[in-house]
């Protein structure tokens, strides 16, 4: 009879007989999404909040983005559960010394003020839509149910006055300005659960907290760096050889050199916070080797050791480093751009990886070791769903879903008058 | 039509009579007046182990498994133990096979991975056995961080599972300095040694501490001058596990070596 954990654990010298990688991939996928949730939402309060003018363009994208991973973030806890349909009860019944407890509050804080800063952003559009609807008088049933859709989502304020507007972009102001330190609670808390764990030699720091939510800005940025790439590539393709003229040319230049604007301003801070979380996570490595209490011994051996290609390879060098390299260099491409943030979110996918699993590498005697081996090929739900494929399926969702928000939701207005911002 | 003098009088007088039975059930609660009554209460458990009588026989473990019903092939346990051998040139080897479940049938030390150490009895400078088990906290980090409260401290200091509120978070067994935590394998839920309380609680010893043929395993009610085991605890120079947590552990040892962890 197989343990839960018993399937992709190896055992190395002495280890207790309970102790298995209990927290396997899910709860890797979990910090780096809510991460991602957070991270893109700052990005869109720097717009908001202090009127960033040049980040315009990906403010309105990368909030409907943090909206399409708001749900993902749930994910990869549902998937860890051993009694998934039990899950509600966090909601439920919390009890409230314990860290995950404060999730349902924390989320769904965040989830309303998300949803209703997209509500004050698009209210126009919803207005503008319904109304060009209602004028269809031949319209099909299709349009028909998208125009009580969009009524819906009016929420019956069909008030699109200059003055109506000004108070929109104000309580967009007040919610992306709440919203920044909720967002900074929901994956600082994410950082707690474990920072809070005593029994943790790794976990165990006050500053825990703190890297997550660094980290969490640097992967949100460069995850909406690299969407906004991929979508104006393919707007660019669509742009291209099907239409004539030296106007759709135009277009594509005008495409071009927009997004290479607004790449190059949003890699400044990316880079800003990659620094602040390097700087912690360095800061917390040379405290644990200076003041080297007794847990030091094990966790040096992993570090140094066991982990070492794991963390100073992958995570520092080609996660963090490389990338840090590719942005410094003078006249940035999208090119360069789009590997610099594919790199930077394996960097922190990495440093995800190295806590969790990491700090589940050793045994509670600190005299033996823990391997764990991510299931790839699945031969039970079990092995799937804390498996690779249920990874894959976690990374995926946010994207399908954005696909289906921003059909609601147009991320890219080609007129910039035409929403109260 | 009822005058308003008449509706207020009637609505007063439903409203207390609501209320009466209500308050009725309150005053008669039994677990209240319990508490309120006995505000200590009378049972605190405790164990105490004394590792100079433990031969690493494994019948407590044998016994754990088929009185709380972990499947025994299984390789998860309630309790355990573990041989600490103390080389001369200054290494330490540690090992617990399948929890010592069948005992330690091998003078060889494994080190996991189908590798074993053999190590010569005259290398030796010191070697023993120390059982394992929930040390019941009085602050246990398990309860503190179940976000559902589907585990919880008794009034008599034994920290409980709940397997139809349990969500299978694995919280418990990360905070779980001691490592006592599982999941079961067959209900898939947070599992630990709980003292066997259905049968403390009926005035048996727990099943470990009945197998055990040298008395190296006992309980105590610490709250209980007159016990015989509390007095050892109270009058015998014992140690408790890895105290820098702030758990403050309930299982005392007699003969603690710091190579134990």
């Amino acid at each position: 009879m197989t343990v839960h954990g018993e399937l992709w654990t190896i055992k190395e010298l002495f280890v207790l007989p309970n102790e298995y990688i209990y927290w396997s991939i899910q709860i890797v996928m979990y910090p780096f999404m809510t991460g991602l949730v957070a991270g893109a939402f700052v990005l869109s309060s720097l717009y908001h909040v202090f009127g960033i003018k040049q980040l315009q363009n990906m403010a309105r994208f990368s909030l409907v983005f943090s909206f399409a991973l708001l749900p993902v973030a749930m994910m990869p806890l549902m998937l860890h559960l051993q009694q998934p349909q039990r899950g509600i009860e966090v909601l439920m019944t919390p009890h409230f010394t314990s860290a995950i407890a404060a999730f349902g509050i924390v989320f769904s804080t965040y989830g309303a003020i998300v949803a209703s800063e997209l509500w004050f952003v698009y209210r126009k559009h919803f207005v503008d839509t319904a109304l060009s609807l209602r004028k269809k008088t031949d319209g099909s049933l299709l349009d028909k149910i998208k125009h009580l859709f969009f009524s819906a989502l009016t929420l019956g304020a069909h008030d699109v006055s200059e003055a109506a507007l000004h108070r929109d972009e104000k309580a967009v102001k007040i919610l992306a300005g709440i919203g920044i330190p909720v967002a900074c609670f929901l994956h600082g808390y994410a950082g707690f659960i474990f920072g809070s764990v005593k029994a943790n030699a790794l976990w165990m720091t006050p500053l825990m907290p703190v890297i997550f939510i660094m980290s969490a800005v640097v992967s949100g940025i460069a995850l909406c760096m690299l969407t906004y790439i991929v979508v104006m590539e393919i707007k660019k393709l669509r742009a291209g050889p099907q239409e004539v003229g030296s106007l759709h040319l135009a277009a594509r230049e005008v495409i071009k050199g927009l997004e290479l604007n607004e790449i190059r301003i949003t890699a400044r801070y990316l880079l800003f916070f990659l620094i602040f979380a390097i700087s912690l996570e360095l800061l917390d490595l040379i405290f644990r080797g200076y003041t080297a209490v007794k847990t030091w011994d094990i966790l040096r051996s992993v570090i140094y050791g066991k982990d070492f290609a794991d963390i100073f390879i992958l995570q520092y060098g080609v996660g963090n480093l490389l990338p840090f390299i590719l942005f410094l260099l003078p006249r940035l491409t999208v090119r360069r751009a789009a590997v610099g943030v594919i790199l930077v979110l394996f960097g922190v996918f990495m440093m995800r990886w190295n806590v969790v699993i990491g700090g589940q590498s050793f045994s509670l005697t600190f005299a033996g070791y823990m391997q764990y081996h991510l299931p790839i090929i699945p031969h039970n739900w079990e092995t799937f769903k804390e498996g690779l494929g249920g990874a894959l399926l976690v990374a995926a969702t946010p994207f399908i879903l954005f696909g289906i928000f921003s059909k609601v939701l147009p991320v890219f207005n080609r007129n910039p008058e035409e929403y109260p911002e | 039509m009822i005058s308003r003098r008449d509706f207020l009088k009637n609505a007063a007088t439903g409203l207390v009579g609501l209320t009466l039975p209500l308050a009725a059930v309150e005053i008669v609660s039994p677990l209240k007046l319990f508490a309120a009554k006995s505000e200590k209460a009378p049972v605190r458990w405790a164990f105490l182990l004394n590792t100079y009588k433990c031969v690493g026989c494994g019948f407590c473990v044998k016994a754990c498994k088929t009185e709380n019903e972990i499947p025994y092939d299984a390789n998860v346990t309630r309790t355990w133990v573990e041989r600490y051998v103390r080389r001369k040139d200054g290494r330490v080897f540690a090992d617990t096979p399948k929890g010592a479940r069948d005992g330690f049938i091998s003078g060889m030390i494994d080190l996991g991975e189908g590798k074993y150490q053999e190590i010569n009895n005259e290398d030796i400078d010191k070697a023993f056995f120390v059982p394992k088990l929930c040390n019941q906290c009085e602050n246990p980090p398990c309860v503190q961080v179940c976000p559902v409260g589907a585990t919880y401290q008794t009034k008599e200091g034994v920290v409980l599972v709940d397997r139809s509120w349990c969500i299978g978070c694995g919280y418990c067994i990360m905070a779980c300095p001691y490592g006592v935590r599982f999941f079961h394998p067959v209900y898939h839920v947070a599992e630990k040694c709980n003292f066997c309380y259905h049968r403390i609680n009926q005035g048996l010893k727990p099943a470990c501490v009945d197998a055990c043929p040298f008395g190296a395993r006992m309980i105590a009610n610490i709250k209980d001058a007159n016990d015989p085991v509390t007095k050892i605890i109270m009058t015998e120079r014992v140690s408790v596990l890895k105290s820098e947590y702030g758990t403050k552990p309930q299982a005392y040892y007699i003969g603690m070596d710091e190579e134990v962890r």
